[in-house]
């Protein structure tokens, strides 16, 4: 029986919700190709340079907010039926937090298109950090609210879905992918008040002339609260599968239970009390804080090495199963044919290289050399543009036959697609960090000045140039393999043949029971999580709002 | 709970490397005198830029013996100085930044250099930094400002200390 027929209210709240991600993926996607052709000059016919902003600010959007949150509402509503055994507790409410997002993406998308038709007095050119008092149409802010709004009460039919199967099951260790759910959204409930205060108390009344100015540095600052556990908000779902399904994959099972939850539970304690490292170079805010922030996102390294150790035994100790032996003769062994598995092991190998970058972001001063350079969007493109991105795809593949019962077509295209990926993003993300480290600005049209002389540090500025055309050109190329796939299997016909997948996922080989009772009492987690932000944000954001919740004011500038 | 021994080394290893690294940059900071943008060069009313005594006619001037101020106003989409007129200062010597907006954040990134700030209205960024040899920089905006950040772009000219005529 495939998930489909066993949990079939589920199974259409998964459908839709990766339904409107793989269109947002689509659409945001194809903006990535026109800026890859814009900004190095190859193509320039697509857009004028001022509509370059529109095209990034959609670019943004659609994939870090629209893609990723409804990917991850599906992937974890799936995660928790299948993991408790227990379909969704309510359809309605399912549908109620679905048509939430739904309606916050239409009036967001709406505000970012209307910026290419001059005729329509609407914009939202402010990129998906929107920082004021550059201002965007009403309809944009009120947009991203309802996906967030809609988010949180995704998070509670999984909370929901929790307490009915502890009541079947008093005194049982909570299932860990569940437990992984219901640490993620913890801290996306604690995270993403930063981002609804700006929104809702100072945004929102200004767009609207309720109020006359807001504090940019009061703003930004809730922003980066929110900001860098957003990040995690998207890589904790690409670990989850790294932890549970892709040891199952490799041929064999999860190394450590108890330290994937520890990991888990690292991350609820450190993602949100660092967002000051995005600001390492911002006036008004005493360098004390930009330390203190910086030690907890050193530390926050710990929970993504022992990341990497567990998931890389756990491939090997899958190999083996395989028949594999030797040194490194395992490698071998393990099923590069599957694109659930080469995606996403090749995910998780260049979020190592991702991971390195990010060490540089975090170091305080070198910060300084790479801040909005070209560096960044270098970094996160291995990140969530990859790491989470190209992981979500791979487990598509998987995941996609269950939730339809429909066998996986066009197995070939699926096949070449990760790898695809993988090479296209190894030439733009290497040529992007090191146009960065020559000082090539981030978020532009035209990064050429007349009166400025970038030089490379390693390799020249044309062969960057071309790299990033051609890796964006790649990565584009597949995408469309991608959701060629998805969209034929999505339209083939049930019951052609047994499906090629099966489900289930063996337990690990240290079971939860190897873990004390404590770490499931994630009741404890949330109070040390506060407590450290209140250490690291307390103090600072009470100086902020000393001399005035508006103050000093800018009044709005029309993006 | 049981933790395999590999995984033991590779918790003390990660360990070690967090520890060098927040080592390595607070050396950086107490020993080599590393500053980061602070909130010590204070507050200003972003509507009134161009009324305030020191940003009212932006540019640099002579505060010590090889010792500069330079005030920047940063706006839709030009530095002044720095755009139409470059930033002039003499090598072999110390300016102290300021640097404010009129208008949107913006950014202030003397190139290939870690000389980089945030422009944020109604604060005032102040960096000190040390010019040892003549030479020209270019400096972009950094942060998308609106639909011209693109164009927003200036120069530093640092000239020999003989031929130093005073600031732009």
């Amino acid at each position: 029986m495939a998930y489909v027929d066993d949990y079939p209210d589920a199974s259409k709240l998964v459908r839709a919700c990766f339904g409107v991600s793989f269109v947002a993926l689509g659409l945001g996607g194809f903006f990535g190709l026109i800026q890859a052709l814009h900004r190095t000059n190859v193509f320039r016919g697509f857009v004028s340079s001022a509509d370059y902003y529109t095209v990034l600010t959609g670019h943004g959007v659609l994939l870090v907010l629209v893609f990723t949150t409804f990917f991850i509402a599906g992937l974890f509503t799936w995660a928790t039926t299948h993991s408790l055994e227990r379909d969704v507790p309510s359809l309605t409410l399912g549908w109620t937090w679905f048509a939430m997002m739904l309606v916050g993406t239409a009036l967001a998308a709406t505000a970012i298109l209307a910026g290419f038709v001059p005729s329509i007095d609407m914009s939202a050119d402010v990129l998906f950090t929107f920082y004021a008092p550059l201002q965007a149409h009403p309809i944009f802010y009120i947009g991203a609210a309802l996906i967030i709004v809609g988010s949180w009460i995704a998070g509670y039919t999984y909370f929901k879905n929790l307490w009915g199967w502890r009541q079947d099951n008093p005194g049982e260790r909570i299932p860990l992918r569940t437990f992984m759910v219901v640490t993620t959204m913890l801290m996306w409930y604690i995270s993403t008040i930063g981002v609804a205060i700006e929104v809702v108390v100072f945004l929102i009344p200004w767009s609207l002339g309720l109020i006359s100015q807001v504090d940019p540095l009061i703003t930004r600052t809730l922003f980066w609260y929110f900001g860098h556990p957003v990040v995690y908000f998207w890589l904790m779902p690409a670990y989850l599968v790294w932890y549970t399904v892709l040891p199952k994959l490799s041929g064999g099972r999860l190394f450590s239970d108890p330290l994937a939850r520890v990991v888990f539970v690292l991350f609820l304690l450190l993602s949100t009390p660092v967002g000051f490292h995005h600001q390492y170079l911002d006036p008004g805010i005493p360098e004390g804080f930009k330390f203190i922030a910086m030690t907890n996102t050193m530390f926050l390294l710990l929970p993504s090495l022992l990341t990497a150790f567990t998931v890389v035994a756990s491939m090997e100790h899958g190999a083996r199963q395989n028949g594999g032996t030797g040194r490194f003769g395992w490698l071998g062994s393990l099923p590069w044919d599957n694109p659930a598995f080469s995606g996403s092991a090749l995910a998780g190998l260049m979020f190592a290289a991702g991971g390195f970058s990010g060490m540089i972001n975090a170091g305080m001063n070198i910060n300084y050399l790479i801040h909005n350079t070209l560096w960044v969007p270098g970094h996160f493109h291995l990140t969530v543009g990859t790491a989470f991105a190209l992981t979500a795809m791979a487990i598509s593949y998987w995941l996609v036959p269950q939730i339809t019962g429909k066998r996986l077509q066009f197995r070939g295209l699926a096949l070449v697609q990760p790898y695809l990926w993988f090479f296209g993003m190894t030439l733009m993300s290497n040529a992007m960090h090191r146009a960065g480290l020559a000082g090539v600005p981030r978020r532009t049209a035209e990064p050429q000045y007349g009166s400025v002389d970038f030089s490379g540090v390693v390799g020249g500025m044309t062969e960057m140039r071309i790299q990033i055309a051609i890796g964006g050109t790649l990565l584009f190329v597949s995408l469309l393999l991608f959701l060629v796939v998805m969209a034929g299997t999505w339209m083939a016909e049930r019951g052609r043949g047994q499906l090629t997948v099966n489900g289930v996922i063996p337990p690990a080989l240290s079971g939860p029971e190897h873990s004390p009772r404590i770490i499931d009492n994630y009741r404890v987690w949330v109070a040390i999580a506060i407590g450290l932000i209140i250490i690291a944000y307390g103090p600072p954001m009470f100086d902020l709002v000393a001399d005035g919740l508006l103050e000093p004011g800018s009044p709005a500038f029309p993006a | 709970m049981e933790i395999h021994r590999f995984e033991k080394l590779w918790l003390a290893a990660g360990i070690l490397l967090i520890v060098g690294f927040i080592a390595t940059v607070t050396y950086g900071a107490v020993g080599e005198g590393v500053a980061m943008v602070n909130d010590d060069g204070g507050t200003i009313d972003p509507t009134k830029v161009s009324e305030d005594a020191n940003f009212s006619d932006p540019g640099v001037e002579q505060v010590g013996p090889h010792e500069y101020e330079a005030h920047i106003v940063a706006q839709q989409f030009l530095f002044k100085p720095g755009t139409s007129t470059p930033i002039r200062v003499p090598a072999n010597s110390t300016v102290t930044f300021y640097v404010t907006s009129s208008d949107v954040v913006h950014g202030f990134n003397i190139v290939g250099t870690n000389v980089n700030t945030m422009v944020i209205p109604g604060q005032v960024a102040k960096m000190k930094v040390r010019f040892e040899e003549p030479r020209e920089y270019g400096i972009v905006c950094n942060e998308y400002c609106g639909a011209g950040h693109h164009t927003m772009a200036g120069t530093i000219e640092v000239v020999p200390e003989d031929d130093y005529e005073g600031g732009a």
